[in-house]
């Protein structure tokens, strides 16, 4: 297969921000791709300098691992353009360091895969009450959802997107699983269900919230059209 | 003081800045970033005619923040809450001492605070009981995230920030202002988990621990904390400009606070001079939660606007609030709320 540009911004399209839980394709963080041959070059560009070091990390790495498991990449590099932690995160990244060897002395025991996996954990409750809206909006109600099996939601995008999310968690994803659980897997009793919902709806508007503020400071720093900008 | 439709409402801005973020005090490349993220958040967020060029942002004179905030933006007392960066600019971003000025020259507009460095050990304790007695403080400003020599932030767990906490009850300094930032080191763990809030308010009930921008981005966290700790407080300086350009999204997280928290716990702030309280107060008095989200969070009613908008900081502080403004009793404590599993840390 041709390696294309095309194709490369496929592969980073997989590679999602963290925190944000969307595609950086989406979140237009990738500011510009070259494809020579069998060497591609990616930057990457953030809403701020100050972005989280950490999540920058995350993303450079994740992208560099997704172009180079493409057919037809022997070397693949990722530049982070305009951040405070730029040159560390790049040497970091393109060197395969690994974030502690990347800033000694700056992180304290686990690796970065613990964050990652809270995160995962926020997506998850997000996603999960993102689908029960529609569930409710449906007719179902809160005491119903507590009793309902995976089998019985009808397929749509939420659901595929909650099931992704809850097998990467290694949670049971079978037809007979409950659909409300929380991030162990433990159902979530009938008379908890709706104040379980409730902690998951905040989780899901603060997600959406600072998509939402990325998207602008971004297309602030960049002078691009941000398409979510609602003015009265 | 603002005043539409019969109503009247008092206004406390309950976080402002007077900086210094001129090429000539940018003491190295993270200054002029710094400066750059916060001109990014005033241009994203503020209606076009409220925008300002770049070196005004950087610098600006203390008649233009006299007239923005007194003259046209109906703020009654504003709130210092000083950045220091020394490690930014070379005489500090916006400190006690440079906003001690303005406060001399008028003392009824304006309320000091401090701050403290844990990591400045026990030579700075004594400094900042200096700095509490020579300008009589109530509050300080926590930036957790402030960088000093090698180190790229500090906890409220440290030890030695038990220790200035201890202090601040013993002297009398009685708001705890918390702020986050990204670059909080352990760096391979959430830089803006407030999770550190929540043990420093069971341990200090006696002190109030107001969170800046209600927690954002970890709004979820924060809420989670303040309906366990009843001395936690949100401050809606950054969370307010959304009001303007996500009038949806700023419904929905004042619903979300209102619910978890209440109206007696929510402080008006605008982060002058990121932006303007004028407009922020005026489409704040005109805001209601749009038709189709009341059934999930309700309807805003002129009395928590008036507590939002300056009566709950000025309880804080013991600001006097002039007779005319009527005064809505408190709610109460929420009540106890039941959840089935733990935060999600």
């Amino acid at each position: 297969m041709n390696l294309t540009e095309a194709t490369v911004l496929d592969a980073l399209s997989g590679v999602r921000d963290p925190e944000l839980d969307e595609p950086i394709t989406d979140l237009k963080f990738v500011a510009d791709l070259r494809v020579a041959e069998d060497v591609v070059d990616v930057r990457l560009r953030l809403p701020t300098s100050f972005c989280a070091p950490n999540f920058a990390y995350l993303m450079a790495a994740d992208a560099r691992e997704a172009v180079l498991s493409l057919p037809g990449v022997r070397h693949a590099r990722v530049i982070l353009d305009d951040h405070h932690a730029s040159s560390e995160i790049n040497t970091g990244v393109n060197e395969e360091r690994g974030f502690e060897a990347t800033f000694p002395g700056e992180t304290e025991g686990e690796s970065l895969d613990e964050l990652r996996n809270i995160f995962r954990r926020k997506s998850f409750v997000a996603r999960q009450e993102k689908l029960c809206r529609t569930l409710l909006a449906a007719g179902y109600s809160a005491a119903e959802l507590a009793e309902t099996r995976l089998g019985e939601v009808p397929a749509s995008e939420a659901k595929e997107k909650y099931l992704s999310r809850r097998e990467e968690l290694g949670l049971d994803v079978s037809a007979e699983a409950p659909l409300v659980v929380d991030p162990e897997g433990n159902q979530i009793s009938k008379d908890a269900v709706v104040e379980h919902l409730r902690f998951a709806r905040i989780t899901r508007v603060s997600i959406e919230g600072n998509a939402g503020m990325c998207r602008g400071l971004l297309a602030t720093r960049y002078g691009i059209t941000d398409p979510e900008e609602v003015t009265p | 003081m603002y005043e539409k439709d019969g109503e009247k409402y008092f206004v406390v801005d309950g976080h402002i800045h007077y900086w210094d973020a001129s090429p000539e005090n940018q003491q190295n490349v993270h200054g002029k970033q710094f400066i750059d993220c916060f001109y990014g958040y005033h241009t994203a967020l503020s209606p076009e005619e409220y925008l300002w060029p770049q070196d005004k942002f950087e610098k600006y004179s203390e008649e233009d923040m006299m007239h923005d905030l007194f003259e046209v933006g109906y703020v009654d007392v504003a709130i210092f809450l000083p950045t220091y960066l020394k490690d930014f600019y070379v005489n500090g971003f916006n400190t006690t001492e440079q906003n001690a000025v303005l406060k001399e020259k008028y003392p009824d507009r304006f309320i000091l605070n401090g701050r403290f460095d844990p990591r400045d050990g026990e030579p700075g304790l004594e400094k900042f009981e200096q700095l509490v007695d020579s300008y009589d403080l109530k509050g300080v400003k926590l930036y957790t995230a402030e960088w000093s020599g090698q180190s790229k932030g500090w906890s409220l767990k440290d030890e030695w920030a038990k220790r200035y906490l201890e202090k601040c009850q013993e002297l009398g300094v009685k708001n705890i202002h918390v702020h986050k930032g990204p670059t909080i080191t352990p760096l391979n763990r959430d830089a803006f988990d407030v999770a550190d809030v929540d043990d420093a308010a069971s341990e200090f009930p006696g002190l109030n621990f107001i969170v800046e921008h209600v927690g954002l981005p970890r709004l979820e966290d924060f809420c989670w904390i303040a309906v366990q700790e009843p001395n936690v407080y949100g401050g809606l300086a950054v969370a307010m400009p959304f009001i303007y350009s996500r009038p949806r999204y700023f419904a929905k997280i004042l619903g979300e606070l209102l619910y978890w928290l209440d109206e007696d716990r929510l402080t008006f702030a605008s982060d002058y001079a990121i932006w303007h309280p004028k407009w922020l107060v005026e489409m704040f008095v005109d805001f209601q939660i749009p038709e189709d989200m009341q059934g999930e969070y309700g309807t805003l009613t002129p009395d928590m606007k008036r507590k939002i908008l300056g009566l709950n900081a000025a309880r804080l502080y013991g600001i006097e609030v002039p007779s005319e403004i009527p005064q809505p009793e408190p709610v109460g404590p929420a009540g106890e709320p039941t959840y089935p599993e733990a935060p999600l840390q």
